[in-house]
C-alpha cells in the first residue's frame, strides 16, 4: 500500500462581491409627489432616510403633513373621474408601460432597495423588484378584463384610495397596492415607509416617465403621523394597510362608522410544519427559507417551526449545521444570504423578544459570526425547548429568530399551528399529497405551502386570517378590494 | 448622390416557416397588385408541402411554447406588441399604397389587440379553470391547457388585424400556430413574421403561409396533425367544408364569421381563447 497522500489545507472562502452602487443617482432631497411634480412640503419639515447598514443618511424626505394630505386627495380626486372614464385597454397600456420602466430600470432599483432597506441584494434583485414589475405587468392585463375576473359582473372603482405599506419590501408592496388599484380606474395615495422611501420616489419618477396623468398616483412620504392623518383624511374611499397588527386595529377603529372601505395585510406568527415523512434536507432549506429571508422581516415568515418529535433531533441538527453557513454582513454583496435589521428601532424589539425567550426558559442558539461595526444587525437565531406559551411562540419578532417546538400527531400539529391570534400563512413538508391537503384545509392560515415556503406570484391571492387582516391581494382576488361590484 | 436618383432595395417577401424566412419548395409565385391594380410585389405561392412542414414546424415548438409561463408568454406577445407598434407608419403606409385603405387604424388595433392578449395569458386558468367542490374528500381542479396547433385561415381584409384577431388568442393560450394570409392582401400579413421574428417568439410558435386559399385551406383543414382550426375568412362555403374536414379528426373550429373591427377581437376573446383550449380535470384524495 501506498502512503496516504499529504494534503494541504485549503480554505475556500469568499471574497467579496459588492454589487456596484455607481450607476445610482439619487437626490439629495424629495419632497411629496402630487400631481405628477416632485413639491416641498407644504407642512415645511423633513427628515434623512439612513442606510441601515452603514447608518449613513442616504437622501433627506419630506415628511407630509395636514396640507399635503388634503391637497393629495383634492388632486386625486380630480384625477381619479377621467381617469376611470378612459377606455380600460389605456389604463392598462400605462400599466403595462410602468411594468416596462420597472424592468428597464431594475438594477437602480435593486440597489437603491438595498441601501435604503438593507436587504441582500440577491433577494431586491432577483425577488422584490422583477416580482414588483411582474404586478403591474398582470393587473395591467386585467383592466380591460374586469369583468372575467368578478363574476362577470359590472365592476366601479371606489375612487381615491390611500395605500400604506411597510418597510420590508417598500417596492414591491407599492407594485401590489397600486398595480389592481390603477387597473381598477381608482386614483391612489400612496405613504411609504418611514425608513424606506426611496424606492417609492423612484416610483414616482417612473409615473412621470410613463406619461401617467397627474394626479393618478400621489406618493406622500412621512411617519407615523402621517398616516395616521392619511387614515383619517377628509374625502377618501379606501384604505389599504400593509404593516402591523397594533396599527390595523388603530386604522379599523379610526374608521368605524364611516363608509371608508378597508383592506388590512397584517402580522403573522406562521407555523412551518414539518412532519416524520418530510424530505430532511429538503425542508431545511425550506425552513432557512421561510425564517432568514429578509432577516425574517416578512409578514409570513415561518417563524413557529414544528417539528415531529420521531424527527426533531434530525432537523434541529440539520437546521442548526446549515444556519453556520448563513453569510451575515454587507447588504450589497452578492453573496449575502442575512442583511442589516432595518432599523434601530426594529433591532430593539427583537433583542427584547429573544432575552424574554431566554428569561421564560427556552434555549437559545445564535450563530457566531462576525458583526459589521457599523449598522443594525442581528445573528440568525435558533429557539429550542420553546413552550407555546412563551413570547417568542406568540409573538412576531419579524427577525431572523426561528423558535422550534414539537408535536407527535398530526391533529396535535393542527392544533399547535391554529393556537394563534394569526393566520397569515403555514408550510407543510410531508411526502404524503393526502396529508398535505387535509392538514392544508385544517389550518386558519391565508396562504399554504406544501413543500415550499416564501413563494409569492402577481396570480396568487396573498393575505391572512384572524388578526392577520382581512382582504387579498393578487390575481382575481386581488380586484376586488379596489371595486363596488354591481 | 442626390437621393431621388438612388435606386431603392426593393423587399422579397418570403413565407416564414419554422423561424425562416423561405421560398415556397414549389417555387410558384403570385404577383400582388395594388388597388389599382398596377404591380407592387411578387409573393412566394405556398403549396400544400409547405403547409405540411408548417405544422410540422408548428408541432415541433408546442411544447416548448406551452411550457413557458403564462407571464413569459405575456411578455412576448406583449413584445410584438410593442415591435409591431414601432413599425406602424411602414404597415399603415403600405396599407394606404397598396390598398387605399386607412393603414393606421387597422395598424392601431392590431397592437391593441396584442396588448389585450398579452393580458390573458395569465388570467386563463383563473377565469376558465377553478376548484371544484366535489362531494368526496378529494381536491379536484380544473385547469385550461392549449389544445396544441392551430391551423387558421386569415380574412381578406382587413389583412392584418384580421390575421392577429384569429392567431392571437391561439397564441395567448400556448397554442402554436400556421396561419394563411389574405390571399388579395398578403404582404400585410407576411410583414408581421417580420415583426414576430424580432418579439422572442420562438422559431416555429407563428408559421405564415401566402397563396391561393382554395388551395391551402384544405389541406390544413385535413391535416391529422392539426388540433384545431380558426376560420376567419368570411367564405361560408370555405367555413362549411374546413368543419366538415375538421370533424375527420375530430378538430376543435373556431368561426369568427364577421372581419374583425376595431375592438371585436377584443370583444370576443373568451370564445376564441375557450375554443383553442382544453379543460383538464386533477383529482388528488385529501387524507389518507
Amino acid at each position: 500500500m501506498t502512503a496516504p497522500l499529504e494534503r494541504t489545507r485549503v480554505r475556500w472562502d469568499y471574497s467579496p462581491a459588492p454589487e456596484s452602487a455607481d450607476h445610482v443617482r439619487l437626490r439629495d432631497a424629495y419632497g411629496v409627489f402630487v400631481g405628477g411634480e416632485f413639491a416641498d412640503p407644504r407642512s415645511g419639515t423633513s427628515a434623512p432616510t439612513v442606510n441601515p447598514a452603514t447608518e449613513e443618511p442616504l437622501a433627506e424626505i419630506a415628511v407630509a403633513g395636514a396640507e399635503d394630505i388634503a391637497h393629495a386627495v383634492s388632486t386625486a380626486r380630480a384625477a381619479q373621474e377621467k381617469w376611470a372614464a378612459l377606455p380600460a385597454l389605456e389604463r392598462g397600456k400605462y400599466l403595462f408601460r410602468i411594468a416596462r420602466l420597472m424592468q428597464e430600470r431594475a438594477r437602480e432599483l435593486a440597489v437603491v432597495e438595498t441601501m435604503d432597506g438593507g436587504k441582500p441584494i440577491r433577494e431586491s434583485r432577483d425577488i422584490d423588484i422583477p416580482l414588483a414589475a411582474a404586478h403591474f405587468f398582470h393587473y395591467a392585463g386585467w383592466a380591460d378584463k374586469l369583468s372575467y375576473g368578478l363574476a362577470g359582473r359590472d365592476a366601479r372603482p371606489l375612487g381615491v384610495v390611500v395605500q400604506i405599506v411597510p418597510w420590508n419590501f417598500p417596492l414591491l408592496m407599492a407594485a401590489w397596492k397600486l398595480a389592481p388599484a390603477l387597473a381598477c380606474g381608482n386614483a391612489a395615495i400612496l405613504k411609504p415607509a418611514e425608513t424606506t422611501p426611496l424606492t417609492a420616489l423612484l416610483l414616482a419618477e417612473i409615473c412621470q416617465e410613463a406619461e401617467l396623468p397627474p394626479g393618478v398616483v400621489s406618493i406622500l412620504p412621512g411617519d407615523r403621523a402621517t398616516g395616521a392623518a392619511l387614515v383619517r383624511a377628509e374625502g377618501i374611499d379606501k384604505v389599504a394597510f400593509t404593516g402591523s397588527t397594533a396599527v390595523g386595529k388603530d386604522i379599523q377603529a379610526a374608521l368605524a362608522g364611516t363608509d371608508v372601505e378597508l383592506t388590512l395585510e397584517l402580522g403573522g406568527k406562521s407555523a412551518n410544519i414539518i412532519f416524520e415523512d418530510a424530505a430532511i434536507d429538503q425542508a431545511v432549506e425550506g425552513i432557512v427559507q421561510g425564517i432568514f429571508f429578509n432577516q425574517g422581516h416578512v409578514c409570513c415568515a415561518g417563524s413557529r417551526l414544528l417539528v415531529q418529535e420521531s424527527v426533531a433531533e434530525a432537523v434541529e441538527a440539520k437546521l442548526w449545521e446549515r444556519m453556520q453557513k448563513l453569510r451575515l454582513g454587507d447588504p450589497l454583496d452578492k453573496n449575502t444570504d442575512v442583511g442589516a435589521v432595518n432599523s434601530g428601532e426594529q433591532l430593539e424589539r427583537i433583542e427584547t423578544l429573544v432575552a424574554a425567550g431566554e428569561e421564560e426558559g427556552a434555549v437559545r442558539r445564535t450563530v457566531s459570526c462576525e458583526l459589521p461595526e457599523r449598522g443594525h444587525w442581528f445573528a440568525p437565531t435558533m429557539f429550542t425547548e420553546v413552550s407555546p406559551v412563551h413570547r417568542i411562540a406568540v409573538e412576531e419578532i419579524f427577525g431572523p429568530v426561528v423558535s422550534l417546538l414539537t408535536f407527535r400527531t398530526q391533529a396535535e400539529a393542527i392544533e399547535k399551528a391554529n393556537n394563534s391570534k394569526y393566520g397569515l400563512a403555514a408550510g407543510i413538508w410531508t411526502d404524503k399529497g393526502g396529508k398535505a391537503f387535509e392538514v392544508a384545509a385544517a389550518l386558519q392560515a391565508g396562504v399554504v405551502w406544501q413543500n415550499t415556503y416564501n413563494h409569492f406570484d402577481p396570480t396568487a391571492a396573498f393575505g391572512g386570517y384572524k388578526e392577520s387582516g382581512f382582504g387579498r391581494e393578487g390575481g382575481a382576488a386581488g380586484l376586488r378590494p379596489y371595486v363596488r361590484v354591481r | 448622390m442626390s437621393p431621388s436618383r438612388r435606386l431603392a432595395v426593393r423587399k422579397t417577401y418570403k413565407l416564414y416557416v419554422g423561424g425562416a424566412f423561405a421560398r415556397s419548395e414549389s417555387g410558384r409565385h403570385d404577383p400582388v397588385l395594388d388597388h389599382e391594380g398596377s404591380h407592387v410585389a411578387n409573393i412566394t405561392r405556398a403549396s400544400r408541402k409547405d403547409a405540411r412542414d408548417a405544422v410540422k414546424a408548428a408541432r415541433k415548438a408546442q411544447p416548448g411554447w406551452a411550457g413557458k409561463t403564462a407571464y413569459n408568454r405575456g411578455q412576448v406577445l406583449y413584445r410584438a406588441a410593442e415591435a409591431l407598434e414601432s413599425r406602424g407608419a411602414e404597415l399603415a403606409d403600405l396599407s394606404a399604397r397598396v390598398r387605399g385603405a386607412d393603414g393606421a387604424a387597422e395598424v392601431a388595433a392590431a397592437v391593441d389587440t396584442l396588448v389585450h392578449y398579452a393580458g390573458w395569458t395569465d388570467k386563463l386558468g383563473a377565469v376558465l379553470g377553478g376548484v371544484n367542490p366535489v362531494a368526496a374528500p378529494f381536491l379536484s381542479f380544473s385547469m385550461p391547457e392549449p389544445t396544441g396547433v392551430v391551423g387558421v385561415v386569415a380574412p381578406e381584409e382587413p389583412p392584418l388585424l384580421g390575421l392577429i384577431g384569429a392567431i392571437a388568442p391561439a397564441l395567448a393560450a400556448g397554442n402554436t400556430v400556421v396561419a394563411i394570409c389574405s390571399e388579395r392582401w398578403p404582404l400585410a400579413g407576411l410583414d408581421l413574421g417580420e415583426v414576430l421574428a424580432v418579439s422572442d417568439v420562438p422559431a416555429g410558435v407563428v408559421n405564415l403561409l401566402a397563396g391561393r386559399r382554395a388551395e391551402l385551406a384544405p389541406a390544413l383543414g385535413a391535416h391529422r396533425d392539426l388540433n384545431a382550426i380558426v376560420d376567419a375568412s368570411g367564405d361560408p362555403a370555405l367555413g362549411g367544408e374546413l368543419e366538415r374536414l375538421a370533424a375527420e379528426t375530430v378538430k376543435r373550429v373556431l368561426r369568427i364569421r364577421e372581419p374583425d373591427g376595431e375592438a371585436t377581437a377584443r370583444e370576443d376573446s373568451l370564445r376564441r381563447l375557450e375554443a383553442l383550449t382544453e379543460l383538464k380535470t386533477a383529482w388528488h384524495p385529501i387524507g389518507a
